[in-house]
């Protein structure tokens, strides 16, 4: 079942366009990650598909129109991002309160039990909490709603690195199953790597790469290139060459695994790394095209 | 071992049974207006502020309640009402301008606090539609206010009468004077037809002041002000007239002279009676429903509004 569908999905600020007509199809059950440099259009698509922003364009989130049926939809998808700021001035009892009081799919013993988990109180205010407390707290707000889709825009955006891997380590746990869909942006890519089960670049309004991780696994290798090899190495065109502690380490899209092995240590390149690479070179990003 | 095949048919409607119930019942208005009095404790911390000054007050007039009660008994009927009513009527009125100062600033804020705050995506985010919560912002002048401002007016009067009748009663004196001139249960029935007169004839004023605080980035409190005093400029340099001048002022004043008979009644004497009451006079003018059509617009374009709004 499909849960998100653009065809052409357009905005524009001004004379800015942020997204550049964008077709796209994320299916139920998959986490996709969605990489981009600052301004990129991320933010801006996911708002989009939330009904947080007007569009030009088709988009259908779980069958519906997230413009026009923002509420009804807010059944099914929770968000968690860093711009939505849970007010300072509510108790977290409020809090609980209020969810259950609005939400039809929110479980108030399944919030409460996750919350003996952490050091918050019921009683405190969200001004009273740290950072990464109100990010535990939204958390487990998030994963008492039994909803079909999860959006997380920099959900752990000024989070230490402690926080950040409690995060990812308890969504996919307590959380995740085939039944559920996750789509996240953030800018710490090698921490998701292993949780996705998509990826997609966006640059300038645009998806400049699309590709499930499988697919991302046994097409991108990066070699530690023996020094005596490099002019052998060069003529399998690789992608990007870059130097590490005076060695070459050069990254190869669709290249056998075979003649690689020759040239050095081959492994499974970083999400990272090809962003880079297609990010610098206009080559790598029409090679690397959708 | 394969029993599957036999469960199928069964487990057909199995899902919709269970569906329902998964589907827990939600009263998003309700929670909605809650929220509101948990942010703005104003709501009721102000009444109750300005309640327990006027007590205060009260309590050391207390001092000199014998003397007045004597000193009116030498009076006609109607001055002896307006003597011994007047402390009642005064703090009625005090609380009516509070509950009205609480509620334009209160509206002020109300869609413009949550794009401050940068928590509008957070409530956007949760199956709250934008109008539920227009509504829910709008009951707190025109239904929250009004009934809270009545219970701590008739408390406060119901505290005050056992007080006097006690202190009469500790200086020999009947308290027969308070009970026929000030009838309160009468005059809460008064109280009631004003509280709704008021949240209905300025009904417009909150759908205005809502609509700048779903609109104003910043300043609301000029926007809702700045563009009504340039009207009024505009026009009366233009065309030398000060037709919705006259407008504005009839909108802030004139409720209470369509709803009250104000013919015989002098300033000070205050009303008591059910008889100075005149809702069909109130309720068959023009301005109330031009009024309250106003608000609508004005609130259901606040809905709309919030919808494009992001943070500021």
């Amino acid at each position: 079942m499909t849960v998100i569908e653009a065809r052409g999905l357009r905005k524009t600020f001004g004379a800015t366009i942020a997204l550049d007509g964008i077709d796209l199809r994320v299916e139920e059950g998959r986490i996709l990650g969605l990489i981009g440099p600052n301004g990129a259009g991320k933010s801006t698509a996911l708002n989009a598909m939330l009904g947080l922003t007007p569009y030009q364009g088709e988009l259908k989130v779980l069958g519906r129109d997230p413009w026009s049926e923002r509420d009804q939809l807010m059944r099914d998808v929770c968000f968690i991002a860093d711009v939505a700021v849970l007010p300072r001035w509510l108790r977290v009892s409020q809090a609980l309160d209020y969810l259950a009081g609005v939400h039809p799919r929110f479980d108030r013993a399944k919030a409460e039990s996750l919350l003996t988990k952490t050091a918050i109180r019921r009683a405190s205010k969200i001004r009273e909490l740290s950072k990464g407390m109100v990010a535990q707290l939204h958390l487990a707000v998030v994963m008492a709603i039994d909803a079909r889709l999860l959006v997380l825009d920099e959900p752990t955006l000024g989070l230490d690195i402690l926080y950040r891997k409690q995060f990812y380590d308890s969504l996919l746990n307590d959380y995740f199953d085939r039944g559920r869909t996750i789509v996240v942006t953030t800018h710490q890519v090698e921490e998701i790597q292993h949780v996705l089960t998509d990826v997609m670049f966006i640059d300038r309004g645009r998806i400049v790469l699309n590709r499930s991780m499988e697919e991302f696994e046994s097409r991108y290798l990066e070699v530690m290139v023996h020094p005596d090899r490099i002019a052998a190495a060069r003529a399998l065109k690789p992608i990007q060459e870059r130097q590490v502690f005076g060695r070459s380490i050069l990254l190869f899209d669709q290249v056998d695994r075979r003649l690689l092995d020759n040239l050095g240590d081959v492994r499974t390149a970083s999400i990272a790394d090809l962003f880079v690479a297609v990010m610098s070179n206009p080559a790598g990003q029409q090679g690397a095209g959708p | 071992m394969n029993t599957q095949a036999d469960a199928v048919p069964g487990s057909g409607a199995e899902p919709q049974a269970v569906a329902p119930a998964a589907m827990a019942a939600t009263r998003p208005l309700y929670w909605s207006v809650r929220r509101e009095l948990w942010e703005n404790r104003s709501i009721h911390i102000a009444p109750l502020a300005v309640a327990a000054v006027f007590m205060l007050g009260f309590l050391i007039s207390t001092i000199h309640l014998a003397e007045k009660v004597r000193a009116a008994l030498a009076l006609d009927a109607a001055q002896q009402q307006a003597h011994l009513a007047r402390p009642y009527s005064v703090l009625a009125i005090l609380l009516i301008l509070n509950a009205f100062a609480v509620a334009v600033f209160y509206c002020l804020d109300a869609l413009h606090g949550e794009r401050r705050d940068r928590s509008i995506l957070f409530w956007k985010s949760l199956p709250v539609s934008d109008l539920v919560t227009v509504l829910s912002k709008a009951a707190i002048p025109l239904v929250v206010l009004p009934l809270l401002t009545f219970a701590i007016i008739v408390a406060t009067q119901l505290v005050m009468r056992v007080l006097s009748v006690a202190v009469l009663y500790a200086n020999g004196l009947s308290s027969e004077p308070l009970r026929t001139q000030v009838p309160l249960l009468q005059m809460s029935l008064v109280l009631l037809y004003g509280l709704t007169v008021q949240a209905l004839w300025y009904a417009p004023v909150y759908g205005w002041l809502l609509l700048v605080s779903a609109w104003a980035r910043r300043s609301t409190f000029l926007w809702a002000v700045l563009p009504l005093v340039g009207i009024c400029v505009v026009e009366k340099i233009a065309f030398n007239t000060s037709h919705f001048a006259s407008m504005l002022g009839q909108r802030l004043t004139g409720g209470f002279a369509e709803a009250f008979d104000g013919g015989k009644h002098t300033d000070g004497i205050p009303i008591v009676s059910l008889a100075q009451l005149t809702p069909a006079k109130f309720l068959s003018g023009p301005g109330l429903w031009i009024g309250l059509a106003a608000a609508v617009a004005m609130m259901l374009a606040a809905a709309r509004l919030r919808r494009y709004r992001e943070p500021t």
